[in-house]
């Protein structure tokens, strides 16, 4: 149903010979890639499990070839799929195979950067931690610090509403961005807000933020930049019972601190993490909690001493300040390497991304814990506890047949446990590919229609990442047939096959 | 205890309006009548469907239908020592929630915490075909599906009726102080912008007649310390001076001349239009009452790289903001997504789309992010 592009390759070659002859008229030899080998490197995004070879790469230099691309795909109804640096963990930018891939990498300049009004204009492929680096010497950073910041684009982030574990404080990529300029699926470009804190009319901003590459493509980014924080401290609680550790989170926030960072980590992710890198954590808790409280000076030290007294109250068995920032550094590294520490643990992990109501979290690991014993398949867990973003970390091996689909399986009951207690099915990393099915979980088909009107408006012929993001209600019908719960078919309303 | 759930009324009388092709105009308790355009149609009175549905202190989330008093929000918030971290106007009493979300409303703590859109996770609306929709939930982080919630706020009713919102809540500072410094408002500007750079327990900051007010909110050392770094006299009327900024109660906000609404970069120095000025959130929303011409107004606004609405004029209400085609036909379209038949809040610029579909529409008045 959306997807009415012709075929570029087998069956319809004679589409691919003009387009790739248009693209030559403008493009430079670096930015257009049409030969198997050159293609390789784009076939996967940071969930590798999922490949696809794309039709054509298309690297514009500029915002007008870009365009240009757009206006050609729009001619010969091809597919495009726009790309960042390619770190998603959703297959958002899974290639087409009878698609373009456009990155958008090369467009990597930072613009400006205005200290007085505290922003950042910069090109889609510049790296979000770049973003801080050349803020810096004014005193200001940009706030959302997903895992892969060393890596990922502002771009991504502003499709993929990126997260990170500062969110509880300083809010996902959504509330710090201020406007963006983007190519429609014709090529048009449109400007959304700008150094302002709002715009006339339809919040089209929001709309676009984390549209996964459905509605347009950002070729330009306004962020806002936030002083830094004047000190940051961090504590270390350990639990020996998960249920003290979620109680204690609610303790903090019900004494009105809102910490900047508020991280949970289970034992297997605990011995993961402090088997590569050392970060002094106790391997032997069932539980531990990252606490980071920044702000002024004052502010911290009031707010250290009533966490050190609510955390040694909700039963800790041990309370930990780091002695300095290297001692506050060494507890964070163990976090933000938790996923390739626990990769060391197997061939192979794969992260999901729920959230839930904080409240909720004894019951739901308890419930991952029996999953995982019925799949035989272990699952560490890492939890943003201050926001309710939890990502059960699934352990399998690729080689060995079926583990694979068994995982799928396993990480889609975790997500339908999200979304049963309240949650949702991704906090941060965005549906793509593979949570395609699990939205048919969350919305009903009247939802799902609504996003395919909305769909429609910005891109008629269903062009821009085809098969992504919001599922056909034909596809939840047969995903339908194969999840009966209780002997209760969702979407009984829709025709079965 | 009466009945409070009228969702499923809401959406009937939705339903049949469309099916008779005959537009509804949503009403809460007509508190901001002054800002949207005028509307056809029978009232829609959502007020009925009302009450607090959910609401976890220590989860910092709160579910409430539409026609909930904000005053009842705010005071059940107050219990737990919390607020709604966007600061709204109530512009009257009995202002709902369905009606401050639908004009996107945020008062004086917008630019240090976030604007009404910014706390808003989840929404229930009925859209213009009479379906009961949900988008978002109540958790913090939820990237699921188009942001739907987010482009509800600041769209008048006009995407669809707004049944029931779970907003994110805010600890309430444990102490506030408002400081006085007397200097003009292009230091002010330069003065607002720089603090703001700074880690500062800045909560608001606003410029009026030769008088800067800055709020600082946090644990009281940290408010002190920070007064002891800016200087300026403490002002003991501070919590009245910011609800009446909030409330447009503040004497300059007392005047027959047409009141505008500028927004702007907020370190962008003062425009050329002469008229009184007042300046809020740290320069970013700026207020002007002047009888300049409204095409020199707009003009201004836009070489500042901002834009400028009419906000409140005694013998008109509000105006549009000329968009450009390309943004002015996406919201055409977004409207015949959500309301096919143009039945909820029609006004005058949907005459304009069914008049002629590419004629550039009008943007809606003061639709405001917050």
């Amino acid at each position: 149903m959306m997807n009415t592009a012709a075929p570029l390759t087998s069956e319809r070659p004679h589409w691919r010979e003009p387009l790739v002859r248009a693209l030559r008229a403008f493009l430079p030899p670096t930015s257009l890639l049409t030969e198997a080998e050159d293609l390789r490197p784009y076939e996967c995004d940071g969930l590798s499990a999922y490949r696809r070879l794309p039709g054509l790469v298309a690297l514009p230099e500029n915002i007008e070839q870009a365009q240009r691309v757009l206006r050609l795909c729009a001619e010969f109804k091809v597919p495009v799929v726009a790309r960042g640096a390619g770190t998603g963990l959703s297959g958002g930018a899974l290639p087409h195979e009878s698609g373009l891939l456009l990155s958008l990498s090369k467009l990597n300049r930072i613009l400006e950067i205005d200290p007085l009004n505290r922003t950042a204009t910069v090109q889609p492929g510049v790296r979000n931690l770049a973003i801080s680096e050349a803020a810096a010497p004014h005193g200001l950073y940009y706030a959302p610090d997903p895992s892969s910041q060393i890596a990922c684009s502002i771009g991504g982030n502003v499709a993929e509403n990126a997260g990170g574990v500062h969110c509880l404080k300083y809010g996902l990529t959504v509330h710090n961005v201020l406007g963006i300029r983007f190519l429609t699926v014709d090529g048009e470009l449109v400007t959304l807000g700008g150094k302002l804190l709002d715009a006339p009319g339809y919040d089209l901003l929001a709309l676009l933020t984390g549209s996964e590459g459905m509605l347009g493509v950002i070729v330009e980014v306004t962020v806002k930049l936030l002083p830094k924080p004047e000190r940051a401290q961090a504590v270390l609680a350990a639990y020996d019972d998960l249920e003290k550790a979620g109680a204690a989170v609610a303790a903090i926030i019900a004494a009105g601190i809102i910490p900047g960072g508020l991280e949970m980590m289970d034992n297997p992710a605990i011995r993961a993490a402090e088997d590569f890198v050392h970060a002094g954590y106790p391997v032997d808790a069932a539980a531990i909690l990252l606490c980071e409280l920044d702000g002024t000076n004052e502010e911290v030290s009031d707010a250290l001493m009533q966490v050190r007294e609510l955390l040694l109250a909700s039963g800790a068995t041990e309370v930990r300040t780091a002695r300095d920032d290297a001692e506050r550094l060494r507890f964070w590294a163990g976090r933000k390497n938790a996923f390739p520490a626990v990769g060391r643990l197997s061939p192979d992990y794969y992260c999901m991304d729920g959230t839930i109501p904080r409240k909720r979290l004894p019951e739901v690991l308890r419930r991952i814990a029996e999953l995982s014993r019925e799949y035989a398949l272990p699952v560490a867990n890492v939890f943003h506890a201050g926001d309710g973003n939890l990502h059960p970390l699934i352990l399998y091996d690729a080689n060995k047949p079926g583990e694979l689909e068994r995982t799928e399986e396993l990480g889609g009951r975790i997500l339908e446990l999200c979304v049963e207690v309240g949650g949702t099915i991704t906090g941060e990393h965005g549906v793509g590919m593979e949570k395609i099915n699990q939205m048919c979980v969350q919305f009903r088909p009247a939802e799902l229609e609504q996003f395919h009107a909305v769909k429609r408006v910005f891109d008629p012929d269903g062009l821009l990442n085809p098969g992504k993001a919001v599922p056909t209600l034909h596809r939840c019908a047969e995903f339908g047939r194969m999840h009966v719960h209780q002997g209760k078919l969702p979407f009984p309303e829709l025709e079965r096959f | 205890m009466p009945a409070t759930d009228f969702s499923r009324e809401l959406a009937g009388t939705v339903h049949a309006a469309r099916a008779a092709r005959t537009p509804l105009s949503i009403r809460g308790h007509g508190t901001k009548q002054f800002c949207a355009p005028a509307m056809e149609g029978a009232a829609l009175d959502a007020t009925a469907h009302h009450g607090i549905v959910a609401y976890e202190p220590t989860e910092l989330v709160l579910t409430a239908r539409a026609g909930t008093a904000l005053a009842d929000i705010e005071a059940t918030l107050a219990d737990h020592n919390q607020m709604l971290g966007f600061e709204p106007p109530h512009f009257g009493a009995g202002a709902t929630l369905g009606g401050t979300l639908a004009c996107g409303l945020s008062g004086p703590r917008r630019p240090y915490a976030g604007a009404a859109r910014d706390f808003v996770l989840g929404m229930q609306i009925v859209n213009g075909k009479g379906e009961i929709l949900r988008f978002g939930g109540q958790v913090m982080k939820n990237v699921a599906g188009y942001d739907v919630s987010r482009l509800m706020v600041g769209s008048h009713g006009t995407l669809g009726l707004i049944l029931e919102a779970s907003l994110k809540v805010l600890p309430k500072p444990p102490h506030e102080t408002t400081l006085r410094f007397e200097m003009g408002a292009d230091e002010a500007i330069l003065k607002m912008n720089t603090w703001a750079g700074q880690p500062l327990p800045l909560s608001a900051a606003c410029h009026s007649g030769d008088t800067l007010y800055v709020r600082l909110s946090g644990a009281e050392t940290a408010v002190r310390a920070a007064h002891l770094k800016l200087g300026g006299d403490v002002y003991d009327k501070g919590d009245s001076f910011w609800r009446e900024l909030r409330e447009h109660a503040r004497p300059f906000f007392q005047t027959d001349t047409p009141l505008w609404r500028l927004s702007v970069p907020s370190a962008m120095p003062m425009l050329p239009v002469s008229g009184k000025w007042m300046l809020d959130w740290g320069g970013a929303q700026r207020w002007l009452h002047t009888s300049q011409p409204a095409a020199d107004i707009m003009h201004a606004a836009q070489q500042a790289g901002g834009h400028a609405q009419l906000f409140r004029d005694r013998h008109q209400i509000g105006s549009a903001y000329p968009l450009g085609s390309a943004i002015a036909q996406l919201h055409q379209r977004l409207r015949q997504a959500f309301d096919p038949d143009a039945i909820l809040n029609r006004s005058a610029r949907d005459n304009v789309v069914a008049g002629n579909a590419a004629a550039p529409l009008p943007g809606i008045a003061h639709g405001r992010r917050g």
